[in-house]
């Protein structure tokens, strides 16, 4: 992850002095100033979240409207995503792509209308993503919205406590968007998230961030969650931690995102590095992102070695750490493509024992997600 | 009479007799969160000063447990095997990692004592 110098201050969202006022332990995340738990901590904090209602505080990442003739076609040509298959009010997740097909970031595109984007991508990636495609789509207009907080509010009782606020959003059906008014403020509400439960992410301009999240929080269903809950829980759910499990060195094919470039994509191409893709496509990608279900209790973390039972090195895992949904530890990681069929047995190397490891399909733990009324 | 002993690294030393009881303090179990895996050592390894005995991995991260004298190791509590919470719920107490027979109990001096340790965990937060 592209941290900022350590010597750079920190920034701050507008929910900064909420988790200090909530006992949270900060701790520097992609330039910011970002709460890894709170006072419970992140097993219970991850639990909450699986159980009820947890809220995240999301600002960090970046947020822009992307408008103009053709914008539809225009941003296909930076990424695989079937933007024009997407009916208004509509997200779909994507990747923006290098040259040789590898991912710059993965990110969520809503369709507003025919001619404006909404985008939302990673935090450590945005500057860099937003001069990428003001670079590239020079006729567009970006507007990069640096002045709205983004909260997520994710959980199987998430659409309970928000449409109390907001009657009408537990019909959202996932992936989809809808802009609401409240409090005279308008939210871009999108039915969305990265835990593998039903939820939402809730744009709200800096002023009134605060506030919101209070009246979220009045809800005693509702609790804040860390980002380490996050990558607890998004590793359970066998999404992507972008610069671990994604980066410019792998492909979409490679990183098992294939379910997100449509058929006409996949025929079409006519976005960077398709030739690569497709080839990858036609003839097998040579690695895949994969999940490991450890069979014993000891985790294997970012940068262990995976072997085979021969003792040769097939690859390395991304992402991992103990499941607490599951209450054992779990991985992803890229193997060669001999080795990636879920259900083959390898090892993972920590500190020079070799834990037993068996290749397993995503998600590890069932997602939640609302398909619709 | 007990007297306890601690490192930089934030591990105790209880030392009764020639044995010194080990584990990590309060300050340690709340930084690294959650302790959700422990691998001890077999009885009978002889460790170094210093040297890695045991490791505490929490949600987030694997950390070593250092021995804070040199010696043979001569039991280990198994039960935070089966139940690693107990290093966060009772540190000092029923979340003990492992007993160091003490090979050289002037090791003890280059130790903190309860109150060096305090003031240091104090310029550490």
């Amino acid at each position: 992850m592209a941290d900022a110098s350590d010597n750079a201050p920190l920034a701050v969202t507008p929910l900064n002095a909420l988790h200090r006022a909530s006992g949270a332990r900060m701790v520097p995340f992609a330039g910011y100033d970002m709460p890894v738990q709170y006072p419970d901590g992140i097993l219970t904090e991850h639990l909450h979240t699986r159980d009820k209602a947890g809220l995240f505080d999301v600002s960090h990442m970046g947020q822009a409207f992307l408008s103009g003739p053709h914008v539809i076609a225009r941003f296909e040509s930076l990424v695989p995503g079937d933007i024009g298959a997407l009916a208004q009010g509509r997200i779909r997740y994507t990747q923006l792509l290098n040259e040789e097909g590898g991912i710059l970031d993965d990110m969520m595109v809503t369709r507003l209308s025919d001619d404006r984007l909404f985008l939302v991508v990673n935090a450590a990636c945005k500057h860099q993503d937003f001069a990428h495609i003001a670079r590239a789509l020079p006729d567009l207009k970006l507007d990069i919205l640096d002045t709205r907080a983004l909260l997520a509010l994710q959980g199987p009782l998430a659409a309970a406590v928000l449409s109390k606020l907001l009657p009408g959003v537990e019909l959202m059906p996932f992936m989809s968007a809808k802009n609401v008014m409240h409090g005279g403020v308008e939210l871009y509400i999108s039915r969305s998230g990265y835990t593998g439960e039903d939820g939402y992410e809730i744009s709200v301009p800096d002023a009134q961030a605060e506030s919101f999240a209070k009246t979220l929080l009045a809800d005693e269903r509702v609790k804040l969650i860390g980002l380490g809950a996050r990558d607890s829980l998004r590793l359970e759910a066998g999404l992507c931690l972008y610069g671990h499990d994604i980066d410019t060195q792998t492909t979409p094919i490679e990183g098992d995102l294939i379910w997100s470039i449509s058929k006409r994509r996949r025929a079409e191409g006519g976005f960077p590095g398709a030739a690569h893709v497709q080839k990858h496509i036609a003839e097998g990608a040579p690695r895949k992102r994969v999940g490991l279900a450890l069979e014993g209790k000891a985790p294997a973390r970012e940068g262990a070695e995976i072997a085979d039972h021969a003792g040769n090195i097939v690859g390395r895992v991304t992402s991992g750490g103990f499941a607490p949904s599951l209450q054992k530890p779990i991985a992803m990681g890229y193997v060669d493509a001999a080795h990636a069929a879920p259900g083959t047995e390898l090892n993972l190397i920590v500190r020079g024992k070799a834990l037993p490891a068996r290749v397993v399909a995503f998600p590890f733990v069932p997602t939640r997600y609302f398909r619709g009324p | 009479m007990s007297e306890t002993r601690y490192t930089k690294d934030h591990e105790y030393i209880r030392v009764e007799g020639d044995v010194g009881i080990v584990g990590i303090t309060d300050f340690a179990q709340s930084q690294l969160g959650d302790v959700v895996f422990v691998e001890l050592p077999q009885a009978g390894k002889v460790v170094a000063k210093g040297a890695e005995a045991a490791v505490v991995e929490s949600v987030k991260a694997a950390s070593e447990v250092y021995a804070p004298v040199s010696g043979e190791v001569v039991d280990v509590n198994g039960a935070i095997e089966g139940q690693p919470g107990l290093v966060n719920e009772d540190p000092a107490g029923k979340g003990w990692f492992l007993k160091i027979k003490i090979k050289d109990k002037a090791e003890l001096s280059e130790l903190m004592d309860e109150a060096a340790y305090h003031a240091f965990v104090s310029s550490c937060s």
